[in-house]
């Protein structure tokens, strides 16, 4: 009972949000939905009893969109309402339905055939943690190592791009140095 | 779920709210008596004796000054930010276990509102979600002080982030376990089996990263007086600025707890100490700790700050993890 609340509360709480985040034509608006809709997810994980999963997307996603925010401040003022120019409607309408077609169509096959089960179930006895692990280092080792040697080509190349003139600091200097550069 | 377990965990809920909203009130008062003790002042002395009602003069205050939002805010955001940075507090220690496991009346009351089994990395993620709080206020304010605030909260979380998580990471591959309660029990033997002892290193890093998450003096860029006026908190009067205040010193002593569960032996008995009254000593240690820091070290600047965490800590965080992690295997 709690349970079938509980999956009600979030399903609209994130379906919700996430409309938010398409909707709003305010950066900051959108953002924010797009923050709590993320959070708001991890309830479905804890749901279904998987803490760690439930954890790891709150922690990841707290990152990841803070990082968002960064780009946002940047580049937009964000307490301003951003300026759309839709190129055409029909393109737009065409494309969303279709891609809301397609999730119809990949939620709802499973329950139609009735094979949804589980590959992994949980064992008496181990922990979450443990049970990620042991799948990860056994039958995913290898798209796990993958992932990991391409997220260190992503730094490296993050660290190269960033570098360039790693040597001067801005703060170091005196204004005139940085007028004479500017000038240059 | 029996109805037992729901009327005992709202009761649990409702003693926390209520018993950490007074602490974080106390704090404030605390706070000034401290500093003003370490500055030979006298600090608040009129409202009652040694001005122990400074408190509540404060809160009537707080209650009853005008709800302002600025013209140009981003109405919404700006109203939410507190609550944010107040219920994301309040909902770390919710897996936080306060005392050891008491009995009335034959119903054995453990003092922990949920028992996860992930229960640290709970706390230091539901701990990281409390900086959206500063940001959105930053960004939504409409003001410059405000948004260089928030561009600090951006960087901040960043940067502390990963330490928190690096050096955390070797005292839990010592216990193979993220329940704060196994990382209790683990050192259950007495003081020598406190994993301060085995990782010295670990601990001191996680104390760092702790001022830093809690936005406490070296670390407090986000409302840097000297600086940016008060940072994101600039536009907030009344209770909104209450709320962001509240939401501060209840993490104060939600970092307390975990580095006295972590490292300094949590709630077991310490020689002739009962449990409960250690554990208390150990975090109002902290507390007192936190407060030292601020009277005695000056701010430090953002590029400082991702310096230190980038360059310094995060390095010493992974030599411990491998030195660790070849110990443990010999």
């Amino acid at each position: 009972m709690i349970e079938a609340i509980a999956f009600y509360t979030f399903a609209t709480l994130t379906i919700a949000m996430f409309t938010i985040t398409v909707m709003s034509k305010n950066a900051l608006y959108a953002m924010s939905a797009l923050a709590a809709g993320m959070i708001f997810i991890s309830g479905f994980f804890f749901l279904l009893d998987a803490d760690f999963l439930g954890v790891v997307q709150i922690i990841v996603y707290t990152g990841a969109v803070m990082a968002l925010y960064a780009f946002g401040m940047m580049f937009f003022d964000s307490t301003k309402d951003v300026k759309e120019n839709n190129t055409s409607n029909k393109v737009v309408f065409l494309l969303s339905g279709m891609s809301a077609l397609l999730l119809v169509v990949i939620f709802v096959a499973p329950i139609i055939s009735d094979k949804v089960q589980a590959l992994y179930p949980m064992k008496e006895g181990i922990g979450n943690a443990e049970a990620v692990g042991i799948v990860l280092f056994t039958k995913y080792l290898v798209p796990f190592e993958v992932a990991a040697v391409m997220l260190l080509v992503a730094m490296i190349s993050g660290i190269i791009m960033a570098s360039k003139r790693m040597d001067e600091s801005l703060t170091l200097k005196d204004d005139d140095e940085i007028q004479e550069k500017a000038v240059q | 779920m029996s109805g037992a377990f729901i009327i005992e965990t709202i009761i649990k809920i409702l003693i926390v709210l209520g018993l950490f909203s007074a602490l974080a009130g106390f704090a404030t008062y605390v706070e000034r008596k401290v500093l003003a003790f370490m500055q030979r002042r006298l600090g608040p002395m009129h409202v009652g004796p040694y001005g122990i009602l400074q408190v509540l003069a404060d809160g009537i205050k707080l209650f009853t000054k005008e709800d302002f939002v600025p013209q140009n805010a981003v109405k919404s955001i700006f109203k939410i930010a507190p609550v944010i940075t107040a219920a994301t507090a309040f909902m770390a220690m919710a897996a936080i276990p306060m005392f050891p496991e008491f009995t009335i009346g034959g119903y054995t009351v453990r003092p922990i509102i949920s028992d996860i089994n992930v229960g640290l990395l709970y706390v230091l993620g539901v701990m990281a979600v409390g900086m959206y709080g500063p940001l959105l206020a930053g960004m939504a304010s409409g003001n410059k002080w405000s948004l260089i605030g928030a561009a600090r909260t951006t960087i901040q979380l960043l940067s502390f982030e990963i330490v928190t998580g690096l050096s955390v990471l070797a005292p839990l591959m010592m216990v193979g376990s993220l329940s704060l309660i196994d990382i209790n029990n683990y050192q259950s033997g007495g003081m020598e089996n406190w994993i301060i002892w085995s990782q010295p290193v670990a601990f001191v890093l996680f104390l760092i990263a702790g001022f830093a998450e809690t936005n406490r003096t070296p670390f407090d860029l986000l409302e840097h007086e000297a600086e940016v006026v008060s940072g994101y908190a600039t536009e907030y009067s009344g209770m909104r600025w209450g709320m962001f205040f509240i939401g501060e010193y209840a993490n104060l002593f939600t970092v307390s707890f975990l580095v006295s569960i972590i490292f300094l032996g949590g709630f077991n008995d310490w020689g002739f100490i009962p449990g409960a009254i250690a554990i208390l000593l150990k975090v109002f240690f902290f507390i007192f700790l936190f407060l030292w820091t601020r009277a005695a070290w000056p701010h430090i600047r953002p590029d400082q700050l991702m310096w230190l965490c980038w360059k310094v800590l995060m390095p010493v965080a992974l030599i411990n993890i491998v030195i660790t992690g070849i110990v443990l295997m010999i």
